[in-house]
């Protein structure tokens, strides 16, 4: 096994992780796909660039920002392009479409504001220190891409297992009108749920940027499918599935254009996705019916 | 509340309807601080609609509601459950992934009312960590009654509490609508045991078809022939 590769693969895996748990999140909690997410994770990489080379923050100061930025959006996209259809029968399909629009217009005012040509950090942006880990390089911000992971999931899984508003999230996830009988604030926790799921799509998509040093407005597009796919295959709306279904595809890239070539990257990955559905239909971590009642 | 000299509840002239369908065709009704009102028909009288109108889940198509005194026909149900107005719902609609403790926190404002709940319900203190779904449906009930009652309502609403349930669990729910009343706060009950919930209630109105047909003290329509042919049936 090579520590180099493992390594490189997590850093990509845990940012695949990120934008999945977001993803997954609002599907679990609310029942809608927000197809404006992979949008959201393009616009933060922009934000981010502009802050930094720009507003003259360190590339540290610009995550926080850019996390406050994507719950922001995931306000616009609550308020935009759920709230006013969900009353309808086919809400489902409708918040789909409406979401997809809002993504569209996102990525406009990306091309309007920053024009159609990759976007990079300024030089001399990410520190220059490395680390020795068991014989591999590792750069700063390929560590603090796995911290922040790290950290966002478990405050996350806290704040889900642990608090008022997490109560609230599950009861609206099994049942929203039982909760709104016992005084949940549907609309409030619908409205928090798309922030804090854009806030960590925004966070991923900095890191992103910081990782390859670049931003192209077709980013989003490239992560959706991968997002989507590692939310079916850890188990629709499940958190930790997000999170192990995000490592494994970082993982299962990586290997393949190590050691069979990069054309074979998505074909390796997406085929290992594809036998692990064949072996568990509900995915890693899902169980064979989560809504009930 | 003590000191208001109008009903705690009134209802007037209340219309829903969905779609093209009036379930609820102009009712009115009251009840008093400390009563227990029932109001009992047929399947699809409207019962439910009217409940879930009054509770905020169903706004109105006319009419108004008002809860003590105040103005509340357009109120989301989030609100009247902090104001002290809450719904047990039909088919108890307990949250099954969550644990028992879980589902009384979220009714509960201020954790003081969970310690109360368990008194009166000691199955519910033993299977506090389970998740709720997997109580009895007894305990699912007392579990939705407990749940309500966290929020130390003054108005409670209960929807078809002995539906589904075993006759001894049936005399334990209507022990326990005895105890809510007697304790000061008000109850609205909706049954299809219209005989039972007459015998618990104070006042009743009998609904066929989104109107009230009958109402009055529980004990006259309950001695009412007429009544009791056309809508009670035959006593077994």
């Amino acid at each position: 096994m090579d520590v180099q590769q493992l390594l490189n693969g997590l850093f990509v895996g845990s940012i695949y992780a990120l934008f999945a748990i977001g993803f997954t999140l609002v599907f679990g909690v609310l029942d809608r796909l927000n197809l404006a997410h992979p949008a959201v994770f393009t616009v933060a990489a922009f934000v981010g660039i502009e802050l930094v080379a720009v507003g003259g923050l360190s590339i540290w100061a610009a995550l926080p920002v850019v996390f406050v930025v994507g719950g922001l959006l995931g306000l616009v996209i609550e308020q935009v392009a759920f709230r006013p259809l969900k009353g309808r029968a086919d809400a489902h399909f409708a918040g789909l479409i409406s979401s997809i629009a809002l993504a569209g217009m996102f990525i406009a005012l990306l091309q309007w504001r920053y024009g159609p040509d990759t976007k990079r950090f300024p030089a001399e942006s990410f520190p220059e220190t490395t680390y020795k880990v068991l014989g591999a390089q590792v750069t700063g911000v390929q560590v603090a891409i796995l911290l922040i992971t790290i950290v966002l999931a478990v405050g996350l899984h806290l704040l889900v297992g642990r608090t008022r508003l997490g109560r609230s999230m599950r009861a609206t996830a099994e049942n929203p009108t039982a909760a709104r009988v016992v005084g949940v604030n549907v609309d409030r926790v619908s409205a928090t749920t798309l922030a804090i799921s854009s806030a960590l799509g925004a966070v991923a998509g900095a890191l992103f940027a910081m990782n390859v040093n670049s931003a192209q407005l077709g980013m989003g597009g490239a992560i959706e499918l991968k997002g989507l796919a590692v939310i079916v295959v850890g188990g629709m709306a499940s958190l930790p599935g997000a999170l192990v279904g995000g490592l494994l595809l970082g993982l299962a890239e990586v290997f393949t254009v190590q050691y069979i070539g990069s054309s074979w990257r998505d074909l390796v990955a997406f085929g290992l996705l594809f036998l692990i559905l064949v072996v568990r239909p509900q995915g890693l971590f899902g169980t064979r019916k989560v809504r009930e009642v | 509340m003590t000191g208001l000299t109008g009903p705690i509840l009134t209802v007037e002239d209340l219309r829903v309807r969905y779609g093209r369908v009036e379930a609820v065709r102009g009712v009115s009704f009251d009840a008093a601080a400390g009563e227990l009102v029932t109001l009992v028909g047929a399947n699809g009288a409207g019962k439910s609609s009217i409940i879930n109108a009054v509770s905020g889940l169903v706004r109105p198509r006319g009419g108004r509601i008002l809860f003590e005194g105040r103005d509340i026909t357009r109120t989301p149900a989030h609100r009247l459950v902090r104001s002290g107005l809450v719904q047990v719902p039909e088919g108890r609609q307990i949250l099954a992934t969550l644990t028992v403790e879980e589902n009384l926190r979220l009714g509960a404002p201020r954790r003081a009312g969970i310690g109360e709940v368990y008194g009166r319900f000691p199955v519910l203190a033993e299977r506090r960590r389970s998740p709720a779904g997997t109580l009895s449906g007894g305990e699912q009930q007392m579990l939705a009654i407990g749940r309500a009652l966290v929020a130390r309502p003054r108005l409670i609403l209960l929807d078809e509490p002995s539906m589904g349930l075993a006759p001894r669990i049936v005399d334990e729910v209507f022990g326990v609508i005895g105890e809510i009343r007697s304790s000061g706060t008000t109850v609205v009950l909706v049954e299809q045991n219209a005989r039972r919930a007459l015998r618990a209630a104070d006042h009743g109105y009998i609904l066929a078809s989104g109107e009230i047909v009958h109402s009055g003290p529980a004990a006259e329509l309950l001695g009412d022939d007429r009544v009791v042919q056309a809508y009670l049936g035959v006593e077994t």
